[in-house]
């Protein structure tokens, strides 16, 4: 018993940073149907930006701040320089935006090398708090479970509570039609991939907090984050959660049970929602 | 290209003037040396089917590129220029089949144009026009009838506060109540100098509420009538609608 809730505890919080990921990814793939290939160099580049913020300042919200902030601009310029042109070809976009995540993975590479890096947080942090039923458990991935969900209701709220919201949701309805109401769809594009690119970067500071940065981190990512879209629903903030959720717990459920199929398991997920629900848990039908 | 302001002072801000525009689809020359001018007058443009009025709406709104010609509202050009600047240059539209968003209910329809509390229609000026929508303004987009669709839709362009409506075919599948009200809705528009293209295949709609119809076929203006001369003429109608 105390193993299973410790698994789950496990299981939720790697699915925070799944959500943080993905919630990205479901923006610009649900909401814009732009499919980028270069989502986890997001998260691998916000994780090492981080890790040099707080190394130089000691500061982990700066940090965590700082590399959402680069990882959202840079994600800008990318789609405003590379993409946009072909947002309607997917096929393009695809390869622009591999081609992307190739030369990312090889620079950072060369820039920080292939051992692992972990971003610091405050030693003051470093300690286990005392969960019913489990015992001890570090207070730093209950923390990354809260600043999770923050971030979750924060986005719901601006997607399907605010003005912008509806201008996006509009948008991806019928582009053609939210211009012709006036709205400049390509400056509302820019920033639906701004943020996603942002929170890619975010995510990648919370999760080189709790694991180790490596590469090839950004190809598992990437992965991960396309199943989770793909379990949830693409374009929904909630099924970016649900999804993050059952990848999370599956994947550390197996990984206890029976350790060789873990991958296996969490990829059989995903075919099973698919058949059940080829939209996704939350997504809409098209 | 350099454009000159016309010298004579006929050139107000709301003359709506399209001039030899053609547009092709690959090798079909859909639209072929349109021209015609309006002013504040609601002018309506009937039609069979795929006589090229669709297309020509897509090219006033800026959804397809035009081959060659103009179009100008109040001395400006608007061919060529991307749909937002079209809206934002005081042109509305209200499109074929409503094309309301699914993902947005009644009420986020109308504030996401961003109409202000002092324009002549904001939020609450078009809850008071129809207060169906005011009703049923946290419905989502996709559960409404066709009539409460077309109201959304007319409502959405109105927050654009412009000085000319293109309406795409508004009384397409609605029902003949429905229609009228409408009707009634249109002429209360009208009335207060509101400048309307109205492209119908409904004869009598169009001719109820234009005084001035133009019937466009095979991608031409074929006629240019006053509404009374086709109403009441069978040959017209037969001629250039196919009306038996």
């Amino acid at each position: 018993m105390e193993q299973f809730l410790l698994v789950t505890l496990n299981g939720l919080t790697l699915a925070a940073v799944y959500f943080l990921v993905a919630s990205g990814l479901t923006l610009i793939f649900g909401l814009m149907r732009v499919i980028t290939l270069a989502h986890g160099t997001s998260y691998l580049l916000g994780g090492y930006i981080g890790y040099v913020i707080v190394r130089e300042t000691g500061n982990w919200a700066l940090g965590a701040l700082g590399a959402a902030l680069a990882v959202g601009l840079l994600g800008l310029v990318i789609h405003q320089l590379l993409i946009r042109k072909f947002q309607d070809d997917d096929m393009r976009v695809a390869l622009i935006t591999l081609g992307v995540a190739l030369i990312g993975t090889d620079l950072m590479l060369a820039t920080f090398g292939g051992t692992a890096t972990q971003v610091a947080f405050p030693a003051a942090l470093q300690i286990g708090v005392n969960v019913p039923g489990v015992g001890q458990y570090p207070l730093i991935r209950l923390m990354i479970l809260g600043i999770s969900i923050v971030v979750g209701i924060l986005l719901s709220l601006f997607i399907n509570r605010t003005r912008f919201g509806s201008i996006v949701r509009a948008g991806v309805d019928d582009s053609q039609m939210t211009a012709a109401t006036g709205v400049n769809v390509r400056i509302v594009f820019g920033a639906i991939f701004f943020l996603g690119s942002a929170l890619a970067g975010f995510a990648g500071v919370v999760g080189g907090t709790l694991f180790p940065l490596l590469p090839g981190q950004d190809g598992t990512y990437l992965l991960f984050s396309l199943v989770v879209v793909i379990v949830g629903g693409m374009g929904s903030i909630p099924g970016a959660a649900i999804g993050a959720v059952l990848v999370g717990l599956v994947s550390q459920y197996t990984l206890v049970i029976a350790p060789t199929y873990a991958l296996v398991v969490t990829f059989a997920l995903m075919v099973v929602v698919l058949a059940i629900r080829p939209q996704g848990i939350m997504g809409r039908a098209v | 290209m350099k454009q000159f302001e016309p010298a004579s002072s006929q050139t107000e801000d709301s003359v709506f003037e399209v001039t030899n525009l053609n547009v092709s689809y690959g090798r079909v020359h859909v639209l072929q040396d349109v021209s015609f001018t309006m002013g504040r007058e609601p002018l309506g443009m009937l039609g069979r089917n795929g006589m090229g009025k669709s297309t020509l709406v897509k090219a006033i709104t800026g959804f397809i590129p035009a081959q060659s010609g103009s179009i100008t509202f109040g001395g400006k050009e608007i061919l060529g220029r991307s749909p937002h600047h079209v809206n934002r240059s005081g042109i509305a539209y209200v499109p074929q089949g409503r094309r309301i968003f699914p993902s947005l209910t009644v009420h986020e329809h109308l504030t996401m144009v961003g109409a202000k509390k002092s324009d002549r229609w904001n939020v609450a000026s078009i809850y008071d026009l129809f207060p169906r929508l005011a009703e049923r303004r946290k419905n989502g987009g996709g559960n409404l009838s066709g009539g409460e669709q077309q109201m959304l839709a007319i409502g959405r362009a109105l927050l654009s506060n412009p000085r000319l409506i293109v309406m795409d075919e508004p009384s397409e599948g609605l029902a003949p109540a429905v229609v009228d009200n409408l009707a009634e809705v249109f002429r209360a528009l009208v009335g207060e100098g509101q400048a309307v293209l109205l492209i119908e295949q409904n004869l009598h709609f169009a001719t109820e509420l234009c005084d001035r119809i133009l019937i466009m076929v095979n991608g031409r203006i074929a006629a240019d009538l006053p509404a009374h001369a086709i109403a009441g003429d069978a040959e017209v109608q037969s001629k250039y609608l196919g009306v038996v």
